[in-house]
């Protein structure tokens, strides 16, 4: 199913004139507080009328200011998972989750109530009021009230934004299952790289009410220029990986990459499972030779393939891994010591403990 | 003892009439008073401020005033009283009918006031996530708005009901004082209070007026104790 949406709409003095189309698995509009990610998604929701532009979804037309049409969002079967969950106060959990059910058309119904129960861990819940809810449990049962309206587009709003880290924790897992084991895409709105980087396929990057780059996860998270000043630090290589096996002796889990096996902290996960690590460019460091009598357990062998300056004395070296880039980021007097250049054989060198989790 | 609880058919019809005055009163104005309550609550329009003066002006002027504009207006030569008494046969006039309906104008502001403050404190957001989830506005309104607003639908409606339990002016001047058709419990109490050894009958009445209001008010605290446990809102 494609998005695409080409608006601009006024707020006062802030303007958002955003044009991306994405296909993926989970889109995530990305971009610091304030650079229109809501406003986006509210119009795709039908929450906000744009003052001109065109949004289509799966090739139904929903805004069209052109041809006078806009389609309300109760009609327009997307799903909406809040910052703030929204639970109706007055109804049991069940309720709340059975609420969507009644509007859809039968043949359109494709959840089924037990399937999205399992599916976020929430049957022990069923009879509760949301009042007496934890925060991560609300959320839970937010996503399972969109989820049961059987929407065909479903969109996040920072749906972990007011949680705490155990929280996020919690909740995480659950959408990693939603985007892979149903077929609904979805948009994912988050400032939070960690967030972004672990769960999206594609990235849609924000600022000030502008898109500034759009494209695969991959891709996107090596672009550091692009991400907010305060996050920089946070960019980095995104790669794909499976579990090749568990290190207990050492509490190490071995993952297996095209650019080579890669030393993390012990994860709670089958061998054989896809893993998704983040190595971030202020984490790694660059050998020109084979080190020899150091503590880092991850030495990747690989190419320079850019040179980019950086904020202040950095500048971001990309070294291709065996077809992986990593990203790192060092002082320019290190580039000059180590007489690096584009071309120039080298080694990407990562600390195990730099890994925190699986993000 | 005796004489409290001994009533005259009278007194009795005239405790009945104004039960049935005021249920009805209460009961009729609810729908209008939603209504109101709403467009005065959400509503963005031209002359917003002249409706709410309308609204309350029962609660400004004198209940005389308002007693002498129904009878001129719903009178049986009024333009909507004679329109209403050709075509659907409803006479307000010197009826009970019209004593409910002055006392559900009486009691439109309280009841009004008490529905749009709790209107005003629902969460827009909640209703924007039913819509999201498919329901049309209509729906949003009767399985959302309508029962978090139900504290302030049962306040508001206890109001209307203690006010027409209470109303004198406006009925009185609309539909007279005739014992056993317009003898509400307050006419009641001030044709006994202008009659020699007419005390005893007035403290009765009195009494009984009392109990009235204080159960109903008891019962309104109740129930809404009850809605809000179950509601449970943070």
């Amino acid at each position: 199913m494609t998005v695409v949406v080409d608006i601009s709409h006024r707020l006062g003095d802030f303007e958002v004139d955003a044009c991306f189309e994405s296909a993926g698995r989970l889109t995530a509009l990305f971009g610091p507080s304030g650079s229109g990610k809501t406003t986006l998604i509210n119009m795709i929701a039908g929450l906000i009328r744009p003052d001109k532009g065109r949004i289509e979804a799966g090739g139904r037309v929903l805004v069209d200011t052109d041809a006078g049409r806009f389609v309300p969002k109760h009609k327009r079967r997307i799903g909406m998972v809040f910052q703030d969950a929204r639970l109706f106060p007055h109804m049991s959990v069940a309720s709340n989750l059975r609420y969507g059910r009644w509007f859809t058309p039968t043949a359109e119904r494709y959840a089924d109530i037990n399937a999205v129960v399992d599916l976020l861990g929430i049957g022990p819940l069923l009879d509760r009021r949301p009042a007496k809810l934890s925060g991560g449990e609300k959320q839970r049962v937010a996503i399972g009230r969109a989820l049961l309206a059987s929407p065909k587009l479903l969109l996040m709003d920072e749906p972990l934004a007011s949680l705490d880290d155990a929280r996020k924790a919690e909740i995480l897992p659950y959408i990693e299952r939603l985007r892979d084991e149903t077929k609904i895409p979805i948009v994912y709105v988050s400032h939070s790289i960690s967030e972004v980087a672990r769960l999206a396929s594609d990235v849609v990057v924000l600022a000030q009410g502008k898109v500034a780059a759009c494209g695969p996860t991959g891709a996107i998270m090596q672009r550091l220029d692009l991400l907010p000043a305060e996050e920089r630090g946070e960019g980095g290589a995104v790669l794909d990986t499976a579990v090749l096996r568990h290190d207990d002796v050492f509490g190490m889990t071995v993952l297996g990459s095209v650019a080579g096996e890669i030393r993390v902290p012990l994860l709670a996960v089958p061998v054989g499972a896809p893993v998704r690590i983040r190595i971030r460019a202020r984490d790694v460091m660059i050998a020109t030779e084979q080190p020899t009598g150091l503590s880092a357990l991850n030495i990747l062998p690989g190419t320079i393939v850019t040179i980019a300056p950086g904020e202040g004395p950095a500048v971001e070296i990309g070294i291709d891994c065996r077809g992986a880039t990593v990203l790192a980021r060092i002082t320019e007097q290190s580039r000059q010591t180590l007489k690096l250049r584009l071309g120039r054989e080298v080694y990407a060198v990562v600390k195990t403990v730099s890994f925190d989790r699986r993000i | 003892m005796n004489w409290l609880l001994d009533l005259t058919p009278d007194e009795w019809n005239a405790v009945r009439l104004s039960i049935k005055v005021a249920t009805v009163a209460m009961v009729a104005s609810l729908p209008p008073g939603i209504l109101i309550a709403l467009v005065l609550a959400r509503g963005q329009f031209w002359g917003k401020t002249l409706l709410n003066g309308l609204v309350h002006l029962p609660l400004i002027l004198p209940p005389v005033v308002i007693g002498y504009l129904l009878l001129l207006s719903f009178g049986r030569r009024g333009p909507v009283g004679a329109f209403l008494a050709e075509h659907f046969g409803i006479v307000f006039s010197f009826r009970w009918t019209g004593a409910a309906l002055a006392c559900a104008v009486m009691g439109f502001p309280l009841m009004v006031r008490a529905i749009r403050l709790s209107i005003e404190a629902v969460d827009r957001r909640i209703e924007a996530a039913a819509g999201t989830l498919g329901a049309n506005p209509l729906w949003v309104f009767g399985t959302i708005t309508l029962p978090l607003i139900l504290p302030g639908l049962i306040t508001g409606a206890i109001l209307s009901f203690a006010k027409a339990m209470g109303e004198f002016g406006a009925t009185i001047t609309f539909v007279s004082n005739i014992p056993n058709q317009t003898q509400t419990l307050p006419s009641a109490i001030y044709t006994f209070t202008q009659v020699p050894g007419g005390d005893a009958g007035a403290l009765r009445l009195t009494l009984i007026s009392i109990v009235i209001s204080m159960a109903a008010l008891v019962a309104s605290e109740v129930l809404a104790r009850r809605v809000g446990r179950r509601m449970d809102i943070e």
